[in-house]
C-alpha cells in the first residue's frame, strides 16, 4: 500500500497554498492603488465615512471635472512634455554615446565609470547651484530648463545601460553592414537600434519614470508656467485641511500615462531587463 | 590586371605588430587562400583589405585604385564572416537583399538578383524564414548569398566554415569551389585549416608572424616548401623531421641518421652541401610505404620496428623510431597488423626535404 504524503506536501495543497500566497501578495500591492482610484470617485462624506466605504454608491466624476475646470489638469500635460521630450533626447544622445564608448573605446575604460558615477550624486546636493544658474540664464519656470536638467540627469543611466546592451551585439553584424554599403550612422539606425530594441524600450521606460516622478527639481525650478503634476498635488495639502478627493484624482491622472506606457511596452520591458540580467 | 595589389603593408595594435611588410598581388579571377596558424595576421590582413582596419603603412590597391582611406562600402568588395552575421530580425530574402537595398537598387532588380543567388545556393525554399529557423549550413549559404548578390569585384571570406561540423564543412567547401568556378570572380579566403587551403586555392599565401612565409600553388608549397614551417604546416599527418648529417657516399651524398642508418640522396646540385653538415631530414608520411620486392631509383629500404598503429579505415598511421624521434608513416591498412611487428619500409628520397637547422630554410 502506498503511503500518502504528508498533508502539506500533497500536490493539490501545495498548489492551493501557492495561489493563496500569490493572491495575498497581489492584494497587498494592489490595494493602495485601488484605494487611491476609488477615493477619486467618492464624495467627501464617503471619503471620511467610518466604517470605510469599500466602493462608492455612485461614481462621481466631479473630482476630475474640477481639476479640468480649474486648469490643474494641465500639469499632467506639463509632466508629459518634460518627461517625454527629455526621455527621447536622453535616449538618442545616450545611445550614441554608449555606441562610441563601446565601438571606438572613447575615453578608455575610465570614462564609462566616471559617467555612471555622476548618477550617484544626491540631486539635493546640486539643487541650489542649479537654481542659481537657472536664475542667471533665465531658465526658471521654462520647459527647456527642466528638459535640459532631466536629460542631463538621465544621460549617465542611459549611457550605462545602453553600453551593456551594445557590448552584447556581435561586431560582425555591424562590419557586414559597413561592407554591404551602410555608413556608420546608418549602421546605428538600421542595425544597432533594431538589435537593442528591447533594451532601448526598457531603459526609456525607466528614464521616463524618473523624470515623471521628479518632485525636487520641479518644485525648485518652476513657479506657475510649467508646474508638474507632482508639485500640483502638494498644493492640495492645506494648513487646515487636505483635499483628499483632488489629491486622489490628480494622482490617478498622474498614474495613467505611466501605467499605459508600461502596459504597451511590457513585452520589451521584460525582455530588456532580463537581457541585462543575463549579462550580469 | 591585378584586382588587388598590396605593397609593404603594416598594421599593429597597441604594441603588437600584426602585419609586417606584406607584398601581395591577386590576379583577376584568382582564388587566393591566406592560411596560417592563429595570430599570424591573416584575419588582420583581410580586414585591412576590407577597410575594417586602417593600415599603419603601405598601400592597398583594388582595381588599380589606392583604397587605404576609402570606406568599406566604397571599395567594391563583399565579405562573408565566420559567424554568418545575419540580421536576426530580417528573413532570408531581406538578409540577402540588405546590401542591394543599402545601395538603393530598384525593387525589381533586387527580386531577380536575390532569387538568382538563392537558386545557385539551393536556398529558395528558405527565403521567408528567419535566420534562427535555419541550420548552421543554411545560415552560411545565406551569408554567401548576401555576398554574391552584390556582384562585387572582390569577395572576402573570413574563416567561413569554422563554425560548421566536419561533414558540413566538406559540403560547403565544394559549394564554394563550385561557386568560384561558376562566377569566376576574385576571391580571397582566410582559413587556418590547411585542407581547406589546399582544396580551394589557386594560390596559397602562407603567413607567419605577420609576414608571408611562402606563396604559390598548393602543390608548389606542398612539394617544394621553402622553410621547415611551410613543410610542417601543410600536409596531414605532418611531415616528419629527423635530425641528421650529410655525408659523402660513393660520389654522391647521403643522409646519416644516428650511427647506423645511411640514406643515399638522389643526384642533387652540390650547392651548400658539405660533408658532416648537420641537417634536418623532412619526409612526408605519404612517401614512406611498405617495401615490396622492386627497387626504384631514389627509393631506400629501411627495416623498422612498429611502435604504434592507428588505423583510419583505408589507411593506417604507424609510428616507429628513427634517429631518436618518432616517425609517422601512412600505409595501407593491411600492411601492418600490430605494434612490435618488424617490417621493411620504402623511403622515397626523391621527395625528401633537407632543412638547415639554424635558418630553418630548405636547402
Amino acid at each position: 500500500m502506498n503511503a500518502r504524503p504528508p498533508f502539506f506536501r500533497r500536490p493539490g495543497i501545495v498548489l492551493a497554498l501557492r495561489y493563496a500566497a500569490a493572491v495575498a501578495l497581489t492584494v497587498g500591492f494592489l490595494f493602495p492603488v485601488y484605494w487611491l482610484f476609488i477615493i477619486s470617485f467618492k464624495t467627501p462624506e464617503e471619503i471620511f465615512a467610518f466604517p470605510p466605504v469599500w466602493y462608492p454608491k455612485s461614481v462621481q466624476f466631479a473630482n476630475y471635472a474640477v481639476l479640468f475646470k480649474d486648469g490643474d489638469a494641465v500639469t499632467v500635460w506639463n509632466s508629459l512634455v518634460l518627461a517625454g521630450v527629455s526621455t527621447v533626447i536622453a535616449m538618442v544622445l545616450g545611445t550614441i554615446c554608449a555606441y562610441s564608448l563601446v565601438r571606438f573605446k572613447t575615453g578608455g575604460e575610465n570614462l564609462a565609470v566616471w559617467i555612471i558615477s555622476q548618477r550617484m550624486m544626491p540631486p539635493i546636493a546640486i539643487a541650489f547651484p542649479v537654481f542659481l544658474l537657472y536664475v542667471f540664464f533665465g531658465w526658471v519656470d521654462s520647459y527647456h530648463g527642466l528638459i535640459i536638467l532631466y536629460t542631463a540627469f538621465s544621460l549617465p543611466y542611459v549611457i550605462w545601460m545602453m553600453r551593456g546592451y551594445i557590448e552584447d551585439l556581435p561586431l560582425e553584424l555591424e562590419e557586414s553592414a559597413l561592407v554591404d554599403g551602410l555608413t556608420r550612422w546608418e549602421v546605428l539606425w538600421k542595425v544597432v537600434f533594431p538589435m537593442v530594441r528591447s533594451g532601448l524600450f526598457a531603459t526609456a521606460v525607466f528614464t521616463f519614470v524618473f523624470a515623471w516622478n521628479d518632485f525636487l527639481f520641479a518644485l525648485v525650478l518652476t513657479r506657475t508656467e510649467v508646474i508638474t503634476y507632482t508639485v500640483q498635488v502638494t498644493h492640495y495639502f492645506g494648513g487646515q485641511s487636505n483635499f483628499w478627493a483632488k489629491i486622489a484624482a490628480m494622482s490617478v491622472l498622474g498614474t495613467i500615462p505611466v501605467f499605459f506606457t508600461v502596459a504597451v511596452l511590457q513585452r520589451y520591458l521584460v525582455r530588456g531587463i532580463s537581457m541585462g540580467a543575463v549579462k550580469g | 590586371m591585378a584586382d588587388l595589389k598590396i605593397t609593404n603593408l603594416h598594421k599593429h595594435y597597441s604594441g603588437v605588430q600584426a602585419v609586417r611588410g606584406i607584398d601581395l598581388e591577386v590576379a583577376s579571377g584568382e582564388f587566393t587562400v591566406l592560411v596560417g596558424p592563429s595570430g599570424c595576421g591573416k584575419s588582420t590582413l583581410l580586414r585591412t583589405i576590407a577597410g575594417l582596419e586602417t593600415p599603419d603603412g603601405g598601400t592597398i590597391e583594388i582595381g588599380g585604385r589606392v583604397v587605404n582611406y576609402v570606406r568599406p562600402r566604397d571599395r567594391d568588395i563583399a565579405m562573408v564572416f565566420q559567424n554568418y552575421a545575419l540580421y536576426p530580425y530580417m528573413n532570408v530574402f531581406e538578409n540577402i537583399a540588405f546590401g542591394l537595398r543599402a545601395r538603393k537598387t530598384p525593387q525589381a532588380e533586387i527580386e531577380t538578383r536575390v532569387r538568382r543567388a538563392a537558386d545557385m545556393l539551393g536556398i529558395t525554399p528558405l527565403l521567408e524564414r528567419l535566420p534562427r529557423q535555419l541550420s548552421g549550413g543554411q545560415r552560411q549559404r545565406v551569408a554567401i548569398g548576401r555576398a554574391i548578390v552584390r556582384n562585387a569585384r572582390l569577395f572576402l571570406f573570413d574563416e567561413p566554415l569554422s563554425n560548421l561540423d566536419a561533414q558540413l564543412r566538406d559540403e560547403m567547401r565544394s559549394e564554394i569551389k563550385r561557386l568560384h568556378q561558376e562566377l569566376g570572380t576574385t576571391m580571397i579566403y582566410v582559413t587556418h585549416d590547411q585542407i581547406e587551403a589546399m582544396t580551394l586555392a589557386d594560390r596559397i599565401v602562407l603567413l607567419r608572424d605577420g609576414k608571408i612565409e611562402q606563396a604559390g600553388t598548393p602543390l608548389d608549397l606542398y612539394e617544394r616548401p621553402a622553410t621547415r614551417f611551410v613543410a610542417g604546416f601543410l600536409g596531414s599527418p605532418q611531415m616528419n623531421f629527423v635530425p641528421a648529417q650529410l655525408a659523402q657516399s660513393g660520389g654522391g651524398w647521403a643522409v646519416k641518421v644516428g650511427s647506423d642508418v645511411s640514406l643515399p640522396l638522389p643526384a642533387r646540385q652540390g650547392d651548400g652541401l658539405s660533408d658532416g653538415r648537420a641537417i634536418v631530414l623532412g619526409l612526408r608520411p605519404q612517401y614512406v610505404t611498405r617495401a615490396n620486392g622492386s627497387h626504384r631509383p631514389g627509393h631506400e629500404r629501411l627495416g623498422v620496428t612498429v611502435e604504434l598503429v592507428q588505423p583510419t579505415g583505408s589507411r593506417a598511421y604507424i609510428t616507429f623510431p628513427l634517429g631518436g624521434v618518432p616517425i609517422v608513416a601512412e600505409l595501407e591498412s593491411h600492411d601492418v597488423q600490430r605494434p612490435g611487428e618488424r617490417i621493411d619500409l620504402d623511403l622515397d628520397m626523391n621527395r625528401a626535404v633537407l632543412i638547415d637547422p639554424e635558418s630553418n630554410r630548405v636547402i
